[in-house]
């Protein structure tokens, strides 16, 4: 088995902020990344996905297509976007990276062929901030 | 002889913006700014770099304090910007595009006053890893 990773990034808009408290409480718990007026972030997302290589191509798969799949289901969804209004699969969700790297597993795992298997991303909001997801 | 010597602070703020000018419809806009128009925001991580030039003082051996150095653009610059919209929260740019390019310029001329003008200075602020600018430009 042999893991290979491929890297994006992505610039967007975003406020941590629960809609069923007051903007006060939001301000309490979520500080400064509550600004109303929201702030953002260049996000960088590593993709790792898991197989054996194809005795006649050597790749576990295409890195092309898998940079495709990426860019058609996740980075022309939330790039130069506001990840609170403007994407469809993190609406009615607070838009922390911990919910936003599982709603981007959700939008890849399914667009992968089954012999393939997504094994782990990793969203980095910051160059000091990252976070991983395995799907469990 | 005493040479003159450059030395660099960095900083880093987090920031949602957009370009668009109000003078302009929103096909012209679209046109010209492309996704960075988008009318929701979007943003991001910024790195700022100040260069300060001059001789290092005889009794210290600094060109300037960097402590100092440090907690002006933290108090002057960061706090104006970090976790803010430029456009909305800054009134800097309430009629100016919040540009790489413009915000080097509003953070020069903020930081000018506050430093010793003996001292020149320059600005690089980086947008992303791979787009930055520099002002004022300098051969």
């Amino acid at each position: 088995m042999v893991y290979i990773t491929r890297i994006e990034h992505f610039n967007s808009a975003h406020k941590l902020y629960n809609p069923s408290w007051t903007q006060e409480e939001n301000e309490a718990v979520f500080g400064k990344c509550a600004n109303e007026n929201w702030h953002g972030h260049n996000f960088e997302l590593h993709v790792t996905i898991a197989g054996n290589p194809n005795p006649d191509t050597g790749f576990v798969y295409d890195v092309k297509k898998l940079s495709i799949i990426i860019r058609d289901y996740v980075i022309e969804k939330i790039d130069h976007k506001n990840l609170n209004l403007d994407v469809d699969f993190m609406s009615g969700k607070i838009c922390s990276i911990e919910s936003l790297v599982i709603g981007i597993w959700n939008q890849l795992q399914p667009q992968l062929p089954v012999e393939i298997k997504l094994h782990a991303l990793k969203l980095y909001e910051t160059p000091r901030i990252y976070v991983e997801y395995y799907g469990e | 002889m005493q040479q003159k010597v450059a030395v660099y602070r960095k900083e880093s703020f987090n920031a949602a913006h957009r370009l668009n000018n109000p003078s302009w419809d929103n096909e012209t806009n679209k046109a010209i700014f492309g996704k960075c128009n988008n009318p929701n925001y979007h943003g991001h991580n910024y790195d700022l770099i100040v260069k300060v030039i001059g001789m290092p003082d005889p009794q210290t051996g600094y060109v300037m304090d960097m402590k100092v150095l440090s907690d002006l653009i933290k108090q002057y610059v960061i706090e104006k910007f970090d976790h803010r919209n430029l456009n909305e929260d800054c009134v800097e740019f309430k009629n100016m595009n919040p540009t790489a390019e413009n915000i080097a310029i509003v953070i020069y001329n903020i930081l000018k006053d506050k430093i010793n003008p003996e001292l020149e200075m320059q600005v690089r602020l980086y947008e992303t890893e791979r787009n930055f600018v520099e002002y004022p430009y300098q051969n």
